[in-house]
């Protein structure tokens, strides 16, 4: 379809917002076409989440005018927009988990008489809206009790029935498996064939080319460029991004040694209803990847190694010496350190500075009676703020006003300042920019080349080949294979994951 | 007195004599608020010893201040038949069900300290109560006859705001310096009736009165403030009872110890024993079918550093104060 | 370092200047300040005295609310620790009736703390418990009486002085200095506004929220105990049914107005007691005005929404200042 026939159902021109003296978007214009779905990126900082919120309202901007199907309209919150027929799906479900699929969508306009809910024409219509999304669950159990990917499409059948013709996706995919993305990609295909023009901003570049005809980049508050996905090689629109060629880091595997002295071995680890029983062993100067599907375990082997989850069978030997791994302070005090997958929820503090989050595990282990000085303090923080490249280089800055790519700096300065032995990463790479993201990848090998052990979780296979010695795959809960040496391949991993070998051990989660 | 106006007419009215009784062979059930206050405590330990002195075998159930545990009580009282149900009512509304059923069984009700919702005025054959309005008229006379005709200018630690006890001692002691023009209440706040408020709130009061040498004379509405009000007194280098006259209700054993050591000089007795007039009133009824007025008030004597206050102070501290 | 004032502060030390100036204009000798019976005396020094038992309770309240609790009983303890004090007072030696009642708050703050941390239960169910269940116990000690004593050695906490200050204040200010220490000098105020601030990022960084949140009710025991002592000593007696009643609530303010968030975090010791004494120079103005009674409440609320309207963030951003 030519984009340039018809009138555009969704028009911004020089959409302009500072913040405090700070451009946040510069003359912006955007344009999306009815029926297709349009791919809006940049890096952390480039505007995505302003320009979002300026067209819907929730954030009033400064300059700018805004078109539906070529009518001019100005919403001033998010509920006018929505009324207006753009509706916003964020990364955080705006729904209440307690009430059910069928109350969460009608929540607000439920089919009434007499004052009362009818609730069987409310199941029937619920039923009925989501069978159009080839969704069929039982709509009477609580949304909370469904996966985050059902969630969402429960969120997006409410917005398109809100009588939605826009309908914007902010990262929609981030914690989605594989699998559920595709079921995601197929409700948005059907959204557009019905007309409805979709915005979808996302960090994977794989999706932007599996399910998008239109990408618009922005970048430091300026439209970069905008263009059909057909025209836009993968290269030119990483560059377009990051307004600089990608260094060659992230894509060539290094091999490392065989990796050192064994640090930490598990036998028959594990926890009932949690992760089957496993083997593991982990050597200095080995970085070991876990990969595996969302809920396939990955999560719950690393906090089951630092403490966080107690284990309820097996044994773990750390250095030659039987350990009980009952609490994160028991795995803190053996020299481990965990940097968790929920950054903002299990991982800053963000009220605190970012030298009160980078000192937090250090002043943990040497306990209460024991504080750092000031100086200490600022001298650690300084130290990782120019080892990290830590931005902007204030110490003194509450760490929730950082960046994601930052955030996580900050939480592996957390866990370097107490001199690890063994790092546990969650999802290291999740949510960040790719400048970031590299510079994670750079320092993961250059810590493991210094003698650390790594025991890295990462959904990203082509990422995780690049670094790990040895591949753990899970799939439903329990450790299914180990690849290691010439047979850590992103095609190996996919088939352990796709397979259907039983698992390496007996499993136990059945669920 | 119209007291006796009041006798001779429900005397007449009264129609049914119930059958003779002793007082020996008299029950009585008294359903008791609980412990709020010492006064309430007194007033417990007052009453067993008023029925102990007239061999009246009394029976008293706490209510812990609910209403619900008080219509239960009453119900129980019912049901074993006593001769006559004393209440001392927590709230005034919501008597009436259960004070119909205690009429339906002949067995007459008296409250004691607190009067209920005029709409239940038949079904309880008199109340023993004192009048908070008199006892402020007592006390503002007091202080009229005590200063004559030098210009006095009052300070007044009044009672929890909005409370009917608070409101009537002000109004009464108003009542009783409304004669004399020389005496005038200068500052008026609450102290809430306790003692460390009625300290804070004396403290403001010599500050705001330079130094304490404009007040002549304390008003408080309960004795605990006044005690609170004394060692403010005391604290700002002046001498109550000297400097500052000092007038309170209620008579607590602490008001005697400070009047005793010259630091006080009246307070207005509110009295624990209610039961004692509420039992001669059943006694009368049930033996000589003695109709009592629908009143019956307590007095609200006054005591003064004259009336021997070691005295006093020995004879009730044992009550549970 | 100990006694840090964060910038933010300045509404709060503002407010109270504002208030002060108010009682100054409705009492022209507010300021007034002369030595009576080698003890300073004066409405200035009322409002610090006054003030010393809220204060005392705020200086335990904030270090709960930094970690993201709340203690309801802070009233109920002052009573029962007021009601040992003062029944052991003519019998007992002074370190004894001292042992005695600040053990008993220290044992009601360990019952809090053990109730929130070990049993999971909410903070504001956990301490209601004490908060109803501890006048009672009061009331049990004192038999419903107020049982007052002869005792100088504790009548000192209430009406003596040092160097002519009042003991109440010159106790608020020696906690203040032993809270201020302990939390800022060791690296317990780091840990608290950690876990207060995202207890899950603390528990997986190694921090002991567990001893943290049971040592936090403990030292608001003590506090309560010690102004419970100080509230008994004033009127040398214990009055069960009104020592400390509503004060916790009292002290929560004093909190809040000190800038502390009741979602736990960062928090500010001094600014808690400036929190307490900007309330007690209201209620000391108040009393001074001559206002009709009925009014004190109300006057109380419109200055209160007054003062946390000034430290609203949103507001603040409205009137155009700076993001704090």
């Amino acid at each position: 379809m030519d984009p340039y026939e018809d009138p555009p159902l969704l028009s911004l021109r020089g959409f302009s917002k500072s913040f405090a003296g700070q451009v946040a978007l510069d003359r912006v214009d955007f344009m999306l076409e009815a029926g297709s779905i349009h791919a809006l990126l940049g890096e952390n900082g480039a505007g995505k989440s302003t320009l979002i919120k300026t067209m819907t309202g929730v954030v009033p901007r400064d300059a700018g005018t805004l078109c539906l199907g070529g009518v001019e309209i100005a919403p001033r919150s998010a509920a006018e927009a929505t009324r207006a027929g753009i509706a916003t799906v964020y990364q955080e479900v705006n729904l209440a988990p307690n009430l059910s699929v069928a109350q969460n969508l009608f929540l607000g306009r439920q089919p009434t008489r007499f004052g009362f809910v009818r609730e069987r024409e409310m199941r029937r219509r619920a039923r009925a809206l989501l069978a159009e999304f080839d969704i069929d669950i039982d709509i009477a159990a609580p949304l909370g009790s469904y996966s985050v990917a059902i969630q969402h499409i429960v969120a997006i059948a409410r917005a398109v029935d809100l009588s939605a013709r826009v309908l914007i996706l902010d990262e929609p995919t981030a914690s989605l498996d594989a699998h559920e993305v595709e079921v995601l990609f197929g409700v948005m295909r059907k959204l557009a064939a019905r007309g409805i023009g979709i915005v979808f901003v996302t960090h994977f570049l794989d999706q932007v080319y599996a399910v998008c005809d239109r990408i618009t980049v922005l970048r430091n508050g300026r439209l970069a460029g905008a263009a059909s996905a057909g025209e836009l090689p993968r290269l030119d629109l990483v560059r377009l991004m990051l307004g600089r060629e990608l260094s060659a880091a992230t894509a060539v595997r290094t091999p490392a040694a065989a990796g050192g002295d064994v640090l930490a071995t598990f036998a028959g680890f594990g926890k009932a209803g949690y992760v089957a029983p496993f083997d593991l062993t982990l050597r200095a100067g080995q970085v070991i990847g876990l990969a595996g599907l969302l809920g396939s375990g990955r999560t719950e082997t690393a906090r089951l190694v630092f403490g966080a989850e107690r284990a309820d069978s097996g044994a773990a030997v750390v250095a030659g010496r039987t350990v009980e791994l009952s609490s994160p302070r028991a795995a803190l005090d053996l020299g481990f350190g965990y940097c968790p997958e929920e950054r903002k929820t299990d991982g800053i503090v963000a009220e605190l500075t970012v030298r009160e989050n980078i000192v937090l595990a250090l002043q943990a282990r040497r306990g209460v009676f024991n504080p750092l000085s000031r100086r200490e303090q600022d001298e650690i923080a300084a130290r990782f703020i120019r080892l990290l490249d830590i931005r902007p280089p204030d110490p003194e800055r509450p760490i929730g006003l950082l960046s994601g790519g930052n955030q996580q700096k900050a939480l592996l300065a957390r866990w370097l300042a107490t001199g690890p032995r063994l790092l546990i990463l969650d999802e290291p790479t999740r949510g960040i920019d790719v400048g970031a993201h590299a510079e994670i990848i750079a320092l993961i090998r250059r810590l493991c080349a210094e003698g650390m052990a790594l025991l890295v979780v990462s959904s990203e296979l082509e990422e995780i080949v690049t670094y790990a010695d040895e591949v753990v795959v899970l799939r439903d809960r329990a450790h299914v294979a180990r690849l290691s040496g010439e047979a850590v391949e992103v095609s190996a991993i996919l088939a352990a994951i796709a397979a259907e070998s039983p698992a390496l051990r007996a499993s136990e989660a059945a669920e | 007195m119209n007291f006796k106006a009041l006798l001779l007419a429900s005397a007449m009215t009264a129609a049914a004599v119930p059958g003779i009784a002793l007082a020996q062979d008299l029950t009585v059930g008294f359903s008791q608020i609980g412990s709020e206050s010492g006064w309430r405590a007194a007033e417990t330990t007052v009453s067993k010893s008023e029925a102990a002195k007239r061999k009246i075998n009394l029976k008293i159930a706490d209510a812990q201040q609910k209403q619900e545990n008080q219509i239960k009580a009453i119900r129980s009282f019912v049901a074993q038949n006593v001769d006559a149900i004393f209440l001392a009512p927590v709230v005034s509304t919501g008597w009436e069900a259960v004070l119909k059923e205690a009429k339906e069984a002949k067995i007459p009700v008296v409250l004691l300290d607190r009067d209920i919702d005029p709409s239940g005025k038949d079904l309880y054959l008199t109340a023993v109560t004192s009048d908070s309005v008199h006892e402020g008229k007592v006390a503002g006379e007091w202080l009229v006859k005590t200063v004559g005709t030098k210009p006095c200018n009052v300070v007044e630690l009044q009672g929890t705001v909005g409370a009917s006890v608070a409101t009537n001692r002000k109004k009464g002691f108003e009542a009783g310096i409304a004669g004399a023009p020389n005496v005038k209440i200068v500052r008026s706040q609450t102290g809430d009736f306790t003692r460390a408020k009625g300290k804070e709130v004396m403290e403001s009061f010599i500050k705001a009165e330079g130094g304490g040498a404009s007040i002549c004379a304390v008003y408080a509405h309960n004795d605990d403030m006044m005690v609170g009000a004394i060692q403010a007194m005391k604290e700002a280098g002046l001498k109550p009872g000297k400097d500052i006259l000092t007038a309170s209700i209620d008579a607590v054993p602490d008001i005697f110890k400070a009047m005793a050591a010259g630091e006080a000089n009246a307070t207005v007795e509110l009295t624990p024993n209610m039961a004692g007039p509420a039992f001669d009133a059943i006694i009368a009824y049930k033996t000589k079918g003695t109709v009592p007025p629908k009143w019956i008030q307590t007095e609200s004597k006054l005591y003064t550093a004259a009336d021997n206050p070691q005295a006093v102070y020995d004879s009730k501290k044992g009550l549970g104060y | 370092m100990a006694l840090r004032l964060p910038r933010a502060g300045l509404s709060q030390v503002g407010a109270l200047a504002v208030i002060l100036l108010v009682n100054w204009i409705v009492s022209p000798q507010f300021f007034d300040i002369r030595l009576q019976d080698g003890r300073l005396f004066g409405s200035l020094i009322d409002v610090l005295n006054r003030g010393a038992p809220v204060a005392l309770l705020s200086l335990g309240m904030v270090l709960v609310i930094a970690m993201r609790g709340i203690d309801l009983s802070v009233g109920a303890v002052m009573a029962i620790c007021g009601a040992i004090a003062a029944s052991l007072a003519d019998s007992h030696a002074l370190p004894v009736v001292l042992a005695a009642s600040l053990g008993a708050g220290l044992l009601c703050g360990l019952w809090n703390g053990i109730l929130v941390a070990v049993l999971g239960i909410q903070p504001i169910v956990a301490t209601l418990i004490l908060m109803v269940a501890g006048r009672g116990i009061a009331q049990l000690i004192t038999e419903g009486r107020i049982v007052t004593f002869t005792s100088p050695a504790l009548a000192w906490f209430g009406g003596g002085s040092v160097l002519g200050l009042p003991t109440p204040i010159v106790l608020t200010l020696v906690m203040l200095g032993l809270t201020a220490a302990i939390v800022r000098g060791t690296a317990l105020g780091l840990l608290i506004e950690a876990a207060g601030g995202n207890a899950r990022a603390a528990a997986l960084s190694g921090v002991g929220t567990r001893a943290i949140t049971v040592a936090v009710y403990v030292w608001c025991g003590l506090c309560a105990g010690l102004a419970g002592i100080v509230a008994a000593a004033d009127i040398l007696g214990a009055d069960a049914n009104n020592a400390g009643l509503w004060l916790e609530l009292d002290a929560i303010l004093a909190v809040v107005i000190g800038g502390t968030s009741l979602f736990g975090g960062r928090f500010s010791i001094p600014l808690a007691v400036i929190g307490a004494l900007i309330i007690q120079a209201m209620n000391t103005g108040i009393l001074l005005s001559g206002f009709p009674p009925e009014f004190n409440l109300i006057v109380k609320a419109v200055v209160v929404l007054a003062v946390l309207l000034l430290q609203s963030p949103r507001l603040g951003l409205k009137l155009g200042r700076r993001k704090p």
